[in-house]
């Protein structure tokens, strides 16, 4: 498979690049590449993103044990407390770190999938669940 | 056909640039595929948790008997790695090898720091008697954190090769040697995710 290459239609604007790719960096074969797209003043307000979320994370982190062991919580309410702030972390690492606010279509329907086949493989023991309920 | 033209056909394609159909550079593409066999995988382990758990008459609390502020160490210590990639990453956008392999040397200190602690803790539970077969807990407890060890060592072993002989790229070709820690990035997020929801699964609730 050959590379079908596409003039570039923008000034180079961000990352350094070697000299065989300089010319045609931002637009190839009509679509536009975002990490080469930055400019260093938006890299660099990234990187207070990041240490923002990281913050987060501390915090969040912090605040898991001390309710759940800190405070010796029932064990309902430790779950609940504890599931929900690990979702909220979860959010922080996928969308900023990983770049899932901002991603292609592709990876989104990549996700979606993996997410239906994880629901089912939850299904099993939530069925179980209410089985013992209901008994 | 001279050198020049040779080197171009069997050069592997879309390592930088995105393939015009997904939009995206291959080895992404590939990252995400294998990251949603991984979901499957830890899915499929803690899918198992919870029927075991919800099935049994009693079941411990993590907390009562495993070293709680150990495990919260490491999960700052994961959590610090993830920033420390991502600044590597962001450093070597900017063109600054220096600092991007200082922020990947930091994330493989880490790493190693997280999996010795783990060892710490292993030897713990060996001495105390509390091994794999003694109950269900302790056999989910040793395979979620067992598997998830190795992935943290494959992921040392990863920017290892990235930080020492994997860097020559970097004089050949810049954005591909990005776009690799981007890669080896994205794998070491979801190491941190998959601690995420461990560390609360097994020492908290």
């Amino acid at each position: 498979m050959t590379e079908q290459l596409v003039e570039p239609t923008a000034p180079s604007d961000g990352m350094p690049l070697p000299e065989s790719h300089a010319e045609d960096a931002h637009v190839h074969g009509g679509v536009h590449d975002p990490n080469l797209h930055h400019s260093p003043e938006e890299i660099k307000r990234e990187i207070r993103v990041y240490l923002w979320v990281f913050a987060g994370l501390a915090m969040l982190t912090a605040l898991t044990v001390y309710a759940c062991y800190g405070l010796r919580t029932p064990v309902h309410v430790a779950i609940g407390i504890a599931l929900a702030i690990a979702c909220m972390k979860g959010f922080l690492v996928a969308g900023f770190f990983m770049h899932l606010l901002s991603e292609k279509r592709l990876i989104y329907s990549i996700l979606g999938l993996t997410v239906v086949f994880f629901a089912i493989l939850m299904w099993g023991p939530w069925n179980h669940w209410a089985d013992m309920i209901g008994r | 056909m001279d050198a020049h033209e040779a080197h171009h056909e069997f050069e592997i394609p879309y390592t930088v640039h995105p393939r015009p159909d997904t939009g995206l550079y291959n080895g992404k593409l590939g990252i995400w595929l294998f990251l949603a066999s991984e979901v499957m995988l830890f899915g499929a382990l803690f899918s198992s948790y919870i029927l075991l758990r919800t099935s049994a008459p009693t079941w411990p609390r993590g907390w009562e008997f495993l070293n709680v502020p150990l495990a919260t160490a490491n999960t700052f210590i994961l959590i610090s790695s993830s920033v420390t990639v991502v600044l590597g990453w962001a450093n070597l956008r900017l063109g600054n090898l220096k600092w991007g392999r200082i922020f990947i040397a930091c994330t493989i200190l880490l790493a190693t720091l997280f999996l010795i602690n783990k060892g710490f803790e292993y030897h713990h539970e060996f001495v105390e008697g509390r091994l794999p077969s003694t109950n269900n807990f302790m056999a989910l407890y040793f395979t979620l954190t067992g598997l998830h060890g190795l992935h943290v060592l494959g992921g040392i072993i990863v920017f290892l090769y990235m930080l020492f002989p994997g860097a020559k790229m970097w004089g050949k070709d810049r954005a591909r040697y990005t776009n690799r820690i981007e890669i080896a990035g994205l794998y070491w997020h979801f190491v941190d995710l998959v601690w995420i929801f461990l560390f609360p699964a097994l020492y908290l609730m």
